[in-house]
This record gives structure tokens, C-alpha cells and sequence, in this order.
């Protein structure tokens, strides 16, 4: 099985003067191609720093994080820009949308920093409408974030998170602001984007979310605690 | 070229979001330009209009005037009550007879003199010269002739008039070949003057003068009729003054030979003054470099105090854009998740404040080209509630109320680059520091 990423003994320390913060203490593990992960844990199990570290947001102290066949952990500030625009998409909690940009603008914001700054054109726009549709927005393109409802806003970082057609898709806690039915809805497009071969990974506090993804790692005190398969239902308890 | 129409927008787009805010942001730069170029357009209508003043005196003239010496300076030097002081026909026969360079002159003898015909009178200033003045002083004839060479051999009483006095004097007749009463004698009117503008004061030594109230008569008849003795009454005593010539006008032959030859005048003068100096030699052509001098002086402490102005408005920008960079942090962060590397943030904030600036700057030009419609305002509002009684007639008043604002066209582009500066100035510092946030701290920032 191919593996859109690999992360080797990755560790992450913050010095804040008096104290070293082991916020990751060497974590390993594998992401196939159309995996479907979600990352459980406490606050201060270093969830959200794995997740930084996947999003190539920040570097390990040590370790490696392979992605695209490159590690990133060696890479500098712009080549971590790029590598975020080009590998990875992004879902928030919050949504994040830009508040001054329509639907279509906001899906079209990582287009703006691509490599080489290609120029904006029909096929672009085409395949950004395409990924409205997609998302069942298609009659919104011209609405501004403050006229969405929250799970409409969410369905715009979804199309915008595939605008470039990233390696991983990054979600944290995406439907943490959300209500049950909306939640589900969500829920119900990451899983078609999973049937399409797309590799979710997701950050979530419940255990309700994580048991609809196909893996569940644990996170506790900066190690992975345990990994469950549960589509396969194995218990490795 | 489509990456910075594409970056030129989205920052339009990012100021279009907060309208009022960039709008009275952009009101700083506006002020600033349009006072830059206000300020630049009143001192260079300003200098304009003294060396308007200086060419009507002729850039190829030396003016020699006489000057009333120190009270107790004459007091010492005359034991008579007669103040006797001045240029002498001998002072003009030397400068004429020894200076090579200048090619004509004029003597001149001022004396003011109620002037009659039939029953209308007025006071008006007789001027004694030769035919030359006319020239020399760029007036021009509206009919008749103007004083010749044979009347002053002749001493005929013959008069030219200027054209306020033909006016006042002659109401419904045609004034050429009338008589008129200058004093106690009668001249015949020969040529009437058009209407000239006033000269304005310059300097100390040469006062204003008007020339719409003057009448013409030839030096030599002036002194045979009337003397060089001139009494005057004031408030029930007399004065009497003995002035030969009032002043000596001279035309030099080269611009380059006027400088000299003004040299030359004053050493000459020297000498058959050397106990009082009762004489002031001006010349036009320093005056018109002292002008010039005084323009640049004049544009550099306008432009300095407009420039102000200026810095005030990109601090204005720089406050603003520090103010939204901490507003936009979120944005911030999400755009360099989606992978905006530093230099494309830099960029963005970068372009919203040059747009910002560059925009106010287009404004502020366009206010600045509406300077002299302004200045007509603000003359407007001088007249009727600053000014009163007679401030309007004076050298002062009159200098205000003359000037005409010239927009200089160089300053519409250098304001508008100035702004566009200041836009990158004011915006480095905000971009940058929003360029530097660290991004996870960002997309956490509430």
C-alpha cells in the first residue's frame, strides 16, 4: 500500500526558559493512501502538535515527516509555504474564511499562491465552481461568509481545502461548532471524500465522530497511546 | 502583469471592507498632497508676480532715486531752512557723459499739483521728463503724441495726461488740444496715456506708483515755470524742499553690462555725494535675483510645512495598518496555512497601503489642481470679513489680492510620488511585522 505520509520517531520540545515542554516525545506512524485517521486525546496530549507538525506549520525538534516523498522537517520557511499549499488542505473548527471574499474567492485563496504565480484563469474558475458544487454551494458562489450558515461555511473550507488537489486533508475538530445535523452532513461529505481515495486525517474530541473514520489514534502525554482499526473492528486493547 | 492587477484588487477588495476607515485614512495623504501643491502654486503665483513687477521696472534699467537724508544730518550740514538734497542735473550730465554702456536716460522731477480745466480740478502728480519715459516705463499712447525732444528745447508748455485725469478732467470733450491749468500756469494738452497698472513698492527706496494720475510735461519747461523749490502744506506749516531731479531713470545696452554699470553709477555717485547719501541706486535685475532667491526660500518653507502634513498622514496609515494587522492576525494566519509564504503577505499589506496612499495622492492631485479656484474663495472671504477700510488698498492688500496661484506641474507628480512613498514607508513596518507573526500563534488569535 502507498503511503501519502510517514512520520519517524517525530519529537517536538518547546523551551520556554525554566521548564523544557515534551510536547511530542517520538511518535511513529503511517498514513496510507485514502486512510481515514482520527486523533484523539486530551488537551496537552500534543495532538495539535502533531497536527501543526502534519501541517507543516512548524518543524520537529527531531524526527522525520515524510510527505510527497520529501521530508519536511528539513525544509525551510517558504518551502514549508509551498509544501502546505501544494500537499496539504486545511479544515478548521472555526471555518477561517476571509471575511472581504465571496464563496468562490475564498475557495480560489490557495490558487493565489501557487508556485510561480500562474495567472488565474477559465479552467480555474470552472473547477472552483465545480468544487462549490461539489459541496452543494453551487447557487452561493456570490455570498460573503457573513451570509453563510456555519455548516455552509464549513462546506467552503472543504472546497477550498481541495482546491489544489493536496496529497492529505487536515481537519481539526471540524464540526466542533457545529450542531448534530449539520455535523452529520459534514461528516457525510469527508467520507465521500474519503470513498474517493482522498487521505483525511482529523483531529476530534468525540468519540462519536472518530468511530465513523477507519482509524483512532490515541494521543496521551506526547505518545501515541493506541491506534484502533475500526472499520475492521479489531481491538488492540 | 496579471500578478499585480490580481494583488492591486484583492487590496481594494481588503479596503472596500472598511470604507469609512480607509477613507479617512486616505483624507490625511489627500490633505497632504493638495496642501503641498497649494502651497507650491501660491509661492510660485507669488513670485511670478514680483518678477512681473520687477520686468515692468526693465531688466536693462538702473533707477537712481533721490532719497530724503536723516533729519539731523541735513539739519547739520544746512544752515538754511530750505532742506536742499537730492540729484542734480549735474549728477545725470557725469553719468550720461562718462558710463559708455548706457544707452538712454531720463531725467525726472515729481512735484504734486492741483490740476484745473474749465471747472473741474484734481490733484494729480507732474511728472517733468523727456520723451523717452514713455518708453522706458512701457506706457502707451491712447491718442495725440507724447512729449518731444523740440518741446523741451522750445519750452513749450505742453502736457501729456494720463488717461484717469482725461477722464476726470475732460468728461465729454476730447482732451487733445484743450488747455489745462497746472499750478498757476496753462499747458496744452498734446497726447493722452492708456491706462497702466500700478507698479507696486519694491524694496525701501522705490514706493509704488500709479500711474493712471500722472500728467506729462517736459522736465526743462517744468523747471523754467515752477523752480526747483517746492513748498509744501502740511497741517499749517510749510516745508520747503529743493530737489533737482527726483530720479534718474537709465537704460543700460546689455543685460550682462548691468551689473557694472550699476557699479560704475554708484562710484560715480559716490563722489558727488560725499557728505550725505541723499540717492539710492535699484536695480531691477538684482531685485529679479532677489526674487528668484526669495521664491526658493518661499517654496522650501511652504513645501517643508505642507510636507508636514504629509508625515502626518502616513503616520496616520502606519497607525491604521498597525491596528489591522493586529485585526487581521486570523487572516493572516489562515492565508500562510493555505500556504502564503512571508514574502506574499509583505506584498499584500505592502500594495493596500500603497493603494491607499497612491489613491489619496490622486485625490490630493486633483484638489490641487483646483488651487487658484480655492485661492479665489479664500481672497473672497479675506474681502468681506478680514479686510477693512483701507488694508485693501494697501501695498499689502494689494499684493494679496493680485496674486494668482500658478500651479507648478512638476510638484503633481513629485506630490504624488511623495505620497506613494510615504504609502511604503508607513506600510513596511505593519507588513512586515505581519509577515513575521508565527502562523500557528495567528490561526489561534482570537
Amino acid at each position: 500500500m502507498r503511503l501519502a505520509a510517514q512520520v519517524v520517531d517525530l519529537t517536538k520540545f518547546y523551551d520556554l526558559g525554566s521548564v523544557v515542554v515534551k510536547a511530542l516525545r517520538g511518535v511513529s506512524t503511517d498514513f496510507p493512501e485514502g486512510d481515514f485517521v482520527a486523533v484523539m486525546g486530551s488537551s496537552g496530549s500534543g495532538k495539535s502538535t502533531l497536527l501543526n507538525l502534519l501541517g507543516a506549520l512548524d518543524r520537529p525538534t527531531s524526527g522525520q515527516y515524510f510527505l510527497g516523498g520529501r521530508d519536511v522537517s528539513t525544509l525551510d520557511d517558504d518551502e514549508l509555504s509551498a509544501m502546505r499549499n501544494d500537499m496539504i488542505g486545511f479544515i478548521f473548527q472555526s471555518f477561517n474564511l476571509i471575511a472581504q471574499y465571496s464563496v468562490l474567492e475564498n475557495i480560489e485563496v490557495p490558487l493565489l499562491y501557487r508556485a510561480g504565480y500562474p495567472p488565474i484563469g477559465r479552467a480555474e474558475r470552472e473547477w472552483c465552481l465545480e468544487l462549490a458544487n461539489m459541496v452543494g454551494l453551487g447557487d452561493r458562489t456570490d455570498h460573503r461568509p457573513f451570509q453563510l450558515s456555519g455548516g455552509q461555511q464549513q462546506r467552503v473550507s472543504i472546497a477550498r481545502a481541495l482546491v489544489n488537489d493536496p496529497q492529505i486533508i487536515l481537519a481539526d475538530e471540524p464540526t466542533g461548532n457545529l450542531d448534530s445535523t449539520t455535523e452529520a452532513e459534514i461528516m457525510d461529505i469527508l467520507h465521500k471524500l474519503n470513498e474517493d481515495g482522498r487521505t483525511i486525517i482529523m483531529v476530534t474530541h468525540e468519540p462519536s465522530i472518530a468511530r465513523q473514520t477507519k482509524r483512532q489514534i490515541t494521543m496521551k502525554d506526547g505518545l501515541i497511546e493506541n491506534e484502533t482499526l475500526i472499520k475492521q473492528s479489531i481491538p488492540t486493547r | 502583469m496579471t500578478h499585480i492587477i490580481r494583488i492591486v484588487r484583492l487590496a481594494l477588495k481588503s479596503l472596500l471592507l472598511h470604507k469609512l476607515r480607509s477613507g479617512l485614512t486616505m483624507l490625511g495623504i489627500v490633505f497632504g498632497v493638495f496642501s503641498v501643491i497649494a502651497m507650491l502654486a501660491i509661492g510660485e503665483g507669488a513670485s511670478a508676480q514680483a518678477q512681473r513687477q520687477v520686468l515692468e521696472l526693465g531688466a536693462t534699467n538702473v533707477i537712481v532715486r533721490s532719497v530724503k537724508p536723516p533729519t539731523e544730518v541735513v539739519q547739520s550740514s544746512s544752515g538754511s531752512r530750505v532742506l536742499s538734497y537730492g540729484l542734480l542735473r549735474s549728477d545725470y550730465k557725469i553719468l550720461t557723459n562718462t558710463i559708455p554702456t548706457i544707452t538712454k536716460a531720463v531725467p525726472i522731477r515729481e512735484v504734486d499739483r492741483e490740476i484745473r480745466h474749465l471747472k473741474e480740478s484734481m490733484n494729480a502728480r507732474v511728472v517733468g521728463c523727456t520723451a523717452d519715459y514713455l518708453e522706458m516705463n512701457h506706457l502707451t499712447l491712447s491718442q495725440g503724441r507724447f512729449l518731444t525732444n523740440s518741446d523741451q528745447e522750445n519750452l513749450l508748455n505742453v502736457a501729456v495726461i494720463a488717461n484717469e485725469v482725461a477722464n476726470i478732467l475732460f468728461k465729454f470733450e476730447d482732451p487733445v488740444g484743450k488747455s489745462i491749468r497746472i499750478g498757476s500756469m496753462y499747458y496744452t494738452v498734446v497726447g493722452v496715456t492708456k491706462d497702466r497698472t500700478a507698479s507696486a513698492a519694491i524694496g525701501g527706496s522705490l514706493s509704488g506708483q500709479d500711474y493712471n494720475k500722472d500728467v506729462y510735461v517736459p522736465i526743462k519747461t517744468l523747471q523754467a515755470r515752477e523752480g526747483d523749490l517746492d513748498i509744501k502744506t502740511q497741517a499749517g506749516s510749510n516745508t520747503a524742499e529743493q530737489i533737482e531731479l527726483h530720479q534718474i531713470t537709465l537704460r543700460v545696452n546689455d543685460k550682462d553690462a548691468v551689473l557694472s554699470t550699476a557699479e560704475a553709477i554708484r562710484e560715480t555717485l559716490e563722489q558727488t555725494h560725499p557728505r550725505t547719501k541723499d540717492y539710492a541706486v535699484v536695480v531691477p535685475l538684482e531685485l529679479l535675483k532677489q526674487a528668484e532667491q526669495i521664491r526658493m526660500i518661499f517654496n522650501v518653507v511652504l513645501g517643508s510645512i505642507a510636507a508636514i502634513s504629509l508625515v502626518v498622514g502616513g503616520i496616520g496609515i502606519m497607525n491604521i495598518m498597525l491596528a489591522t494587522v493586529t485585526e487581521r492576525t486570523r487572516e493572516i494566519g489562515v492565508r500562510r496555512a493555505l500556504g502564503a509564504r512571508q514574502s506574499d503577505i509583505v506584498e499584500q499589506f505592502l500594495t493596500e497601503t500603497i493603494v491607499l496612499a497612491g489613491s489619496g495622492g490622486l485625490i490630493g492631485v486633483v484638489f490641487g489642481l483646483l488651487t487658484p479656484v480655492t485661492f479665489l474663495g479664500i481672497q473672497w472671504f479675506v474681502q468681506n470679513f478680514v479686510m477693512e477700510g483701507n488694508t485693501a488698498g494697501s501695498d499689502v492688500g494689494r499684493m494679496f489680492f493680485d496674486l494668482q496661484p500658478q500651479i507648478a506641474f512638476w510638484s503633481l507628480p513629485v506630490a504624488f510620488g511623495i505620497s506613494v512613498t510615504i504609502g511604503i514607508l508607513s506600510g513596511i513596518y505593519p507588513a512586515i511585522s505581519a509577515a513575521k507573526l508565527d502562523p500557528i500563534e495567528a490561526l489561534r488569535h482570537e
